[in-house]
């Protein structure tokens, strides 16, 4: 015999299911309930930074978009800090972080922020500016956690610790957001492929 | 330094990626593996909510939808409980939020076009952030099960949708909650994409009599556990490496 451990398990995790959006944005399900929905700002108004949006479709394997997926972002200010008591002081009314729903008829999602600074990694080795991912819906048991990195970020996604953990190169492409200039606004394309050929990298965090 | 860790996800309790009885799954669960990362504070942050962010009301679903001196129809329930981690501590000040059909098994959302009426006094979702013992409750009615189109004759048992987000994002999670004694539970492919028996079981919340309000409202007491962290600080590297 030996001493019991007593650690508690995790509760298991189920589907989000279809109506994710009643619970968790209810404006998207088709009422209005709140004084105020949560995760529509993710940098305010005051937050440092280049202004960007980022936008994309998750597809599923047969190659058909998503629909009813909910997605959320966390990340850091320009400076590279997180709104956490662990993260820093960041400015007032960035919260870093948001809810992403997809347009229930072409699955096609946006989200508008700014662009993330450099985060220190493990061991004193920075990280490429990045904005981390959850993804949620009908059909995935467990959400699934991504980054995005960005196209332009060359020299510092080359020496992230996190892309270089990505054995097979040719799938590290599946992070890299791809930069746009649409009339002035940069627009950041990010397709995630749940399934299948070119399959996004997910992380187990 | 590097900061503290959550302790590794166990992917054996939680369901798989694919499950075939679960048939959207079939689709939609990833091929490769997932690559596993040591958490930096890109994980173990997360964001930070306060009681600007709602107001009192909204873990009231019995009055949050309903007209002045109206309810919705259904069995009064109170669901109460704590957000606890894997070390046994209280998750205080953290946002629970909740969804769930109304009494007839009917969800107040334009995708859902079940048979059962919408109730025009219930709109079907509640948050409220725990205290600092990492308590929290809700009020409502009890949800009533529904069909699906998985196999043909498929039933969900009544569960309310509960999101968790503790203190970081490594810690988020969406589960369902279920309800003592509901046949309907172990016949269902969802419950049953979870391998583990007893993993099902945490998600089965009690009866509380004692937390009932007589003559009033019935109780069910749903503990949520998330994820625990280290609370040791050592460098796994070498000095100049």
């Amino acid at each position: 015999m030996t001493q019991d451990l007593s650690y508690l398990k995790e509760t298991p995790s189920q589907t989000a299911g279809p109506y994710v959006h009643i619970g968790l944005a209810p404006g998207a399900a088709g009422f209005d309930i709140y004084r105020q929905e949560l995760g529509w700002d993710i940098a305010g108004p005051n937050a440092a930074g280049e202004r960007i949006r980022v936008e994309g479709v998750v597809i599923d394997g047969t190659g058909s978009p998503v629909k009813d997926v909910m997605l959320e972002v966390w990340q850091a200010n320009a400076d590279g800090i997180y709104a956490h008591p662990e993260g820093g002081e960041a400015e007032d009314g960035f919260r870093g972080w948001g809810r992403v729903i997809t347009d229930f008829e072409t699955g096609e999602w946006g989200f508008d922020t700014i662009k993330p600074g450099r985060v220190m990694g493990r061991n004193g080795r920075l990280m490429a500016p990045h904005i981390n991912l959850w993804i949620v819906a009908r059909g995935i048991n467990l959400g699934l956690n991504t980054r995005i990195y960005f196209d332009d970020e060359a020299a510092a996604n080359a020496e992230d610790p996190v892309i270089n953990l990505i054995e097979w190169e040719r799938r590290r492409a599946t992070l890299i957001a791809r930069r746009a200039d649409r009339d002035g606004q940069i627009v950041y394309r990010f397709d995630i492929r749940v399934q299948g050929q070119d399959e996004t990298v997910f992380f187990d965090i | 330094m590097t900061p503290a860790e959550f302790y590794a996800r166990d992917r054996r309790w939680h369901p798989p990626a694919l499950d075939r009885d679960y048939k959207t799954s079939v689709t939609r669960s990833p091929q490769y593996a997932a690559i596993s990362l040591q958490n930096s504070a890109s994980e173990i942050t997360g964001p930070v909510f306060g009681h600007n962010d709602i107001d009192p009301i909204d873990n009231d679903l019995i009055l949050n939808y309903a007209a002045p001196g109206a309810a919705p129809i259904g069995e009064r329930i109170i669901v109460h409980g704590r957000v606890l981690d894997e070390n046994g501590r209280p998750v205080p000040e953290t946002l629970v939020e909740i969804w769930q059909a109304n009494a007839g098994g009917r969800y107040r959302h334009k995708k859902d076009t079940y048979l059962a009426p919408i109730d025009p006094n219930f709109g079907g979702c509640g948050r409220v952030l725990t205290d600092e013992d990492g308590y929290y409750f809700f009020r409502t009615v009890k949800p009533g099960a529904y069909p699906w189109r998985n196999w043909v004759n498929d039933w969900r048992p009544a569960h309310i949708h509960v999101s968790v987000f503790g203190s970081g994002f490594a810690q988020r999670l969406i589960t369902q909650m279920y309800f003592e004694g509901d046949p309907l539970i172990a016949r269902c492919p969802i419950v049953n994409t979870i391998p583990d028996k007893a993993a099902i079981g945490q998600l089965i919340a009690a009866l509380d009599m004692n937390a009932t309000i007589p003559l009033d409202s019935i109780a069910y007491k749903f503990d949520i556990v998330l994820r625990g962290r280290r609370s040791t600080l050592f460098e796994n590297r070498l000095e100049g490496n």
